[in-house]
């Protein structure tokens, strides 16, 4: 095995380049807001055309507790990541409990609603053009939801057992830069889906 | 072929012995579970040389099919999906999974890298793709569900609403196209993600962009891009699902809902998709041009701009597959436009390539050959494309054969022909062995004269008005002489295409030994052994100008003199 040596000594680089897993995370971001975006188009386009009920206004209620849940966890989030950075580790643990909790009152909102619209309102993916294109795109946001409350669990429960310290910080800024990403999509969601087609 | 001495240093692989002892078993275990992006590379070009035969080989089926009016070699349900299978094989599983292979093996080469920046999600990647073209093949087998024999999709490979609906596509076939697509298109955006990473992130001291080769600028370029192209289709994919499985009504138009989002959401994906596979092949002329003709690439920091301004144009235009749709006139001379704006930077880009042949001294080796078949296959693809983007011509010609020659010039002869010059280019450094030059030559000649006899004469066919995708004709329409040409051509590319894969397999043992750096080239991937060891380099390399060979070997005239 051989290979040529390429460097010149007499010339020296300061060389830096950005971390790796920022740049995959951001690509990973890049290409789900496609698959957002087809969805929120789909979404658009079918407003108002359903041919049959029930229709969003007569249903849907404005998840206002939910989204409050949703968009302060980015907060609390951004405090894990700082305590993270200085090796504060029981302020780490905390703000990422707290995140933990917000985001599953989210979800746990979400479910209490599909709840009543499928048994009270009788709303299904089939019933008509609202409910499959309701049901798809806060479903897509809800698994992404689903997807970082598993990253952050599974954080917390290393963190609880001490296996977490600023050396890590960098990869949890990863997955905190996805959950940021998952707040942003909610509130196109939520405009779209709550304030506008309503 | 160097004349150049060139400082090596040797160190003895502490591997070769453990490797000599292994069994077969060992090895093949050794392939399966490896996470090295070189064997990834090598497992990616095999698996879409292995595809390339089979779509081939069904693109053959259907050549005999049409060779003569009334004919009935194949059935009408076999027919649509034979063509079906090898449109969707020749993209998904031919087309991308060969410039993710050279990307995997060569990108990190090129930069210095030991591996690419995720080499577990590069093995996942490259197993989920696998898995995909195994899902769509099975649909031979079980394409009916568990009762009665399978069958292949025959929805055609742009599947457009309601065909793929439950009452019309009852059984299975459907789902394994769409799961397969969806499980490859994860495959593809984990590789994506990876290239991106591994170009941003893994360069060696040195490599600033303006520095990198032109290859893996364009492969940087393609790999964004697939972010936004492969994802739009997965979305549109799941709502397919969506409507045949849990009852919704995306596509169902008895329900309100448009069959129309489909063709705008598949061509959302189809065109840029057409630029995810032609900017590879771009990639590689750029590589294999300078070194054939002794000069470095002519106007670099313009073929940067070109690409970068391809992929952003390329996200505007798809809906020049639509004229016939019935859109406003408005979004006619929209498509119109931003379509025959794309020819701009591609045409900056030919000229280029004819600068840097102008004045160069020329070696007309096979890789040099196919690259040259390139440019005048890839320039009339490019004309015709022009031709259709004027709204009122694509009218006449919509799916006539007119557009199945356009785009088989731009997939056949810009992007196969590529294909072909990047394997017998980098086949010595994979293998350190040189493909057979004469047969490469028969290879080259028979396949370029095989394609034109095919594709040129389908154009007159499509202006005669032949419709794509029909399983028979009348024998009263005038294209009787035409069609057998076109098959004629097909079966003397099919021979070619075998010449290729004896001369492919044959070299790796009877092939000439390669130095490391048999085409007297100017990237780090021809610093290292050929094959390269599993760590790439043994110091890290570190990089002053585009050309980091060509600086060691002429230090006397080092190409940083002339970069600024």
């Amino acid at each position: 095995m051989s290979s040529i040596p390429v460097n010149h000594p007499a010339r020296t680089v300061e060389w830096h380049l950005p971390s790796k897993r920022r740049v995959g995370m951001t690509s990973l971001i890049v290409g789900e807001s496609a698959i957002f975006t087809i969805f929120v188009v789909a979404y658009v386009f079918y407003m108002g055309k359903s041919l049959t009920g029930p229709t969003p206004a007569q249903v849907l209620e404005v998840p206002t507790l939910a989204t409050i849940c949703l968009l302060s966890s980015s907060f609390t989030i951004w405090r894990a990541e700082k305590a993270i950075e200085d090796d504060r580790m029981g302020s780490f643990t905390v703000w990422l409990g707290a995140t933990i909790t917000l985001a599953a009152v989210f979800l746990a909102n979400t479910a209490l609603e599909w709840k009543k619209l499928i048994y009270h309102d009788g709303l299904t993916i089939s019933t008509n053009l609202f409910g499959t294109t309701f049901y798809s795109l806060v479903g897509l946001h809800a698994t992404h939801v689903v997807v970082g409350l598993f990253l952050l669990t599974s954080t917390f429960i290393f963190s609880l057992l001490g296996w977490v310290d600023s050396r890590q910080s960098e990869r949890f800024g990863v997955i905190a830069l996805y959950w940021h990403f998952v707040d942003a999509v909610w509130i196109v969601v939520f405009t779209v889906v709550y304030l506008i087609g309503r | 072929m160097s004349d150049y001495p060139l400082p090596v240093s040797h160190v003895v692989d502490p591997s070769t012995s453990a490797s000599e002892r292994s069994t077969l078993l060992e090895k093949l275990h050794g392939w399966v579970v490896t996470v090295d992006h070189k064997r990834l590379g090598i497992l990616y070009i095999l698996y879409s040389t292995f595809f390339l035969l089979v779509a081939g080989a069904e693109a053959l089926m259907i050549r005999v099919q049409l060779a003569y009016p009334h004919a009935h070699v194949l059935s009408a349900q076999v027919y649509n999906r034979f063509f079906t299978m090898h449109g969707t094989t020749m993209v998904f599983l031919v087309g991308m999974p060969f410039l993710f292979g050279f990307a995997n093996y060569i990108v990190p080469l090129q930069i210095g890298a030991r591996d690419m920046a995720f080499p577990r999600l590069n093995a996942f990647s490259f197993w989920m793709t696998a898995f995909g073209g195994f899902l769509l093949y099975y649909s031979f087998l079980g394409g009916a569900g568990l009762y009665g024999v399978g069958n292949a999709p025959d929805v055609g490979w742009f599947a457009y609403a309601p065909l793929t609906s439950r009452s019309f596509s009852p059984g299975h076939a459907t789902d394994y196209w769409a799961l397969a697509l969806i499980v490859s298109g994860f495959g593809t955006l984990g590789t994506a993600i990876n290239i991106v990473a591994t170009v941003i992130s893994m360069r060696c001291k040195g490599m600033t962009l303006m520095r990198m080769p032109l290859f893996t600028w364009l492969l940087l370029v393609v790999s964004m891009l697939t972010l936004v192209t492969i994802t739009p289709l997965t979305a549109a994919q799941f709502m397919l699902l969506i409507d045949r499985y849990l009852g919704g009504h995306f596509f169902d138009t008895q329900a309100g809902g448009s069959s129309l989002i489909w063709i705008h959401f598949f061509w959302i994906f189809g065109h840029p998709e057409v630029y995810v596979l032609v900017l590879p092949a771009f990639a590689i002329a750029n590589e294999i041009i300078p070194v054939f003709c002794r000069k470095a690439i002519f106007g670099y920091p313009a073929m940067v701009t070109a690409s970068v301004a391809i992929m952003f144009v390329s996200l505007s235009v798809w809906a020049h597959h639509m004229f016939t749709v019935g859109m406003t006139s408005v979004s006619n001379a929209f498509f119109t436009l931003s379509t025959m704006l794309v020819g701009v930077p591609t045409g900056i880009k030919i000229f280029n390539w004819i600068a840097t042949l102008w004045g160069g001294r020329i070696r007309f080796t096979t890789p040099m050959l196919f690259c040259i078949g390139f440019l005048f296959q890839f320039l009339i693809a490019g004309l015709t494309g022009i031709m259709l983007s004027v709204s009122p011509w694509d009218w006449q010609l919509h799916n006539s054969y007119f557009v199945i020659a356009h785009f088989h010039y731009v997939l056949v002869g810009a992007i196969v022909f590529c294909i072909f010059a990047g394997i017998y280019y980098w086949y010595p450094k994979a293998t350190g062995r040189l493909m057979n030059e004469t047969l490469g030559k028969w290879h080259f000649w028979l396949f370029a004269i095989g394609f034109h006899i095919t594709f040129d004469t389908m154009h007159f066919l499509g202006l005669l008005g032949m419709p794509r995708s029909i399983y028979t004709y009348q024998p009263d329409r005038g294209w009787n002489f035409l069609n057998l040409v076109v098959s004629v051509g097909g079966m003397i590319q099919g021979v070619a295409v075998l010449i290729f894969a004896y001369n492919f397999l044959v070299s790796y043992w009877r092939g000439e030994v390669a130095s490391d750096d048999p085409w007297d080239a100017w990237t780090l991937e021809w610093t290292t052994s050929s094959p390269p060891p599993v760590y790439n380099f043994e110091e890290e390399p570190e990089v002053h100008s585009r050309r980091p060979l060509w600086d060691l070997k002429h230090p006397d005239d080092p190409d940083w003199d002339y970069e600024s």
